[in-house]
């Protein structure tokens, strides 16, 4: 799968949020890292056809995406979405928030739609938790939950926005475990990541994000070793300085 | 349910309470009725019973008309408040500000007399249900407003994501949660149009205050026949929030279980 950006800007109440953005990416496993405030979720959110840019291009295997409200929703519902927290309905079980989208997004009979999800469910090791509520769950199996809800519709792309960063440190493995797997079974993702052991090991190439714009991009085996820009290596030096 | 970390009371302990409350308030009453001397005689009231039965009927089919009425105004108005259009925002406003800031029975005089009577409204059963929905849609409005607000934004963000319409959102995602949150807020506004349709008796809409006036004026047998009348009024509120409790409970368990069944 192909991605490409073709200057791409947002501006948020006169703040300049993307100025231009760029690139071509052949999408096996993509993680996007750079410093907060940098537009990673905006450009994510683009992506993902929430937020349409304020001019620009975006492009899936050539194809332009209109930013239409007649086109969008079946757009959202073949690229799946994972917020940083509170990703689940509220109102409805594990369980029913796994049916929701397979039941009224894709119009699959229920019994079949149970039948995937308990299969998630099992595999994930989440069967125990189908009949409770997200308050009654920890923050990493709402996010495994969320995930299992966002690949039961097979997307063709995953996004996830910073999926661990609102965990405790001992969810986060769990989260990220869960991912590894899904990405070895061939599932496409994008995710904004400060987990920078998951985005070298995990992912194929590494987007650096930050000024509005892609400083630098590249394969993760060599964007850590050998960072070419002052920025990134910048960057990297501060997150990483206190690394056991 | 959360653990409140407190121990349940035993039910020795309730029992004993809830006789002690009423012991208080039955003596109190008691002394005070004996104290000026009223010897109460309820029996006179039996032969009033049809147009009681009448009354109250009435009161429940006014209550009940008002509410639905009231739920369309309120709802209409509260999406109304957030409009982009500025003209339907300021209007919705200035109905909430200005119904709630003065009396009901201000409205009624106001409403029967001079916008009725303009209009052409003349029968005067129509005229109290809308009048009192008038009046409540204003306060429901504020209700379905705050409700709205206490939404978490991201749940619409993750409708959107999974590619819900519009529609779908409304139905699947903002109602359930938008009731479960003020069903009990609805529930104390149903109890009080209930008691605010006493007031549509100066209007003679022949429900249970207004029956009770004329019954009044007949055997001079005030305070039983209001005390009477006191009791019917709380038999009704009563079950307005035994209901709600119930519904409150299928909002929040069974509505989402039995949803996909
Ligand atoms: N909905 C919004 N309204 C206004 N400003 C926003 C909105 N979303 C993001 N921003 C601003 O855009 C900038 C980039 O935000 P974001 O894309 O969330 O960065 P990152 O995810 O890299 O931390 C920030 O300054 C943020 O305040
Ligand atoms: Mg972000």
């Amino acid at each position: 799968m192909n991605i490409e950006l073709i200057n791409i800007s947002k501006t948020f109440q006169e703040e300049l949020v993307l100025k231009d953005v760029s690139g071509s990416f052949d999408i096996h496993s993509i993680a996007v890292i750079g410093p907060s405030g940098g537009g990673k979720s905006t450009l994510l959110r683009i992506i993902g056809g929430l937020l349409a840019p304020d001019s620009g291009t975006l492009k899936i295997d050539g194809e332009s995406i209109e930013f239409s409200k007649k086109y969008l929703p079946s757009y959202r519902r073949n690229i799946g979405f994972v917020f940083q927290s509170r990703g689940l309905f509220e109102h409805l079980t594990a369980m029913e928030n796994m049916l929701l989208p397979l039941v009224h997004a894709f119009a699959i009979n229920k019994t079949q739609a149970m039948e995937i999800s308990s299969k998630l469910f099992e595999r994930f090791g989440l069967t125990d938790e189908k009949n409770k509520y997200p308050f009654q769950l920890s923050g990493g199996q709402q996010q495994r939950i969320a995930i299992a809800r966002a690949v039961a519709v097979k997307p063709k792309l995953l996004l996830l926005d910073e999926p661990t960063s609102a965990l405790d440190p001992e969810y986060t493995a769990e989260v990220l475990n869960m991912l590894g797997e899904l990405q070895n079974d061939g599932l496409k993702t994008i995710i904004v990541t400060h987990e920078m052991g998951f985005a070298k090991n995990a992912c194929e190439q590494v987007v650096f994000l930050a000024n509005k714009q892609i400083i630098e991009s590249g394969d993760s085996s060599q964007i850590f070793k050998h960072p070419q820009t002052e920025e990134l290596q910048f960057f990297l030096n501060k997150i990483l300085e206190w690394k056991v | 349910m959360k653990e409140t970390g407190s121990k349940e009371p035993s039910l020795a302990n309730k029992a004993a309470s809830a006789i002690f409350v009423a012991v208080v308030l039955i003596g109190f009453l008691w002394f005070s009725v004996s104290s000026v001397g009223l010897e109460l005689d309820f029996t006179t009231l039996y032969q009033y019973r049809q147009r009681l039965w009448e009354g109250f009927l009435m009161t429940v089919i006014i209550s009940v008309a008002s509410l639905m009425v009231s739920l369309i105004i309120g709802s209409l108005t509260a999406i109304g408040q957030n409009s982009r259009i500025l003209v339907i925002s300021y209007f919705c406003r200035a109905y909430v500000q200005i119904i709630r800031g003065t009396p009901l029975l201000v409205q009624i005089y106001f409403f029967y007399y001079i916008i009725g009577m303009a209009w052409g409204v003349n029968n005067r059963y129509i005229a109290g249900v809308l009048i009192l929905s008038i009046f409540e849609g204003a306060y429901i409005s504020e209700i379905i407003r705050g409700g709205l607000a206490s939404i978490d934004r991201q749940q619409y963000e993750v409708a959107k994501s999974i590619g819900l319409t519009r529609t779908k959102t409304l139905q699947l995602v903002t109602v359930p949660i938008l009731m479960a949150r003020i069903l009990p807020a609805l529930a104390g506004q149903f109890a009080s149009i209930i008691k605010d349709s006493s007031l549509l008796s100066v209007i003679a809409v022949i429900e249970l205050t207004q029956t009770v006036q004329e019954i009044s004026a007949d055997n001079f047998r005030m305070f039983e026949n209001y005390l009477f009348v006191g009791v019917l009024y709380f038999i009704l509120t009563v079950s307005v929030s035994i209901l709600s409790g119930l519904l409150e409970r299928r909002y929040n368990h069974e509505y989402r279980v039995n949803q996909y069944q």
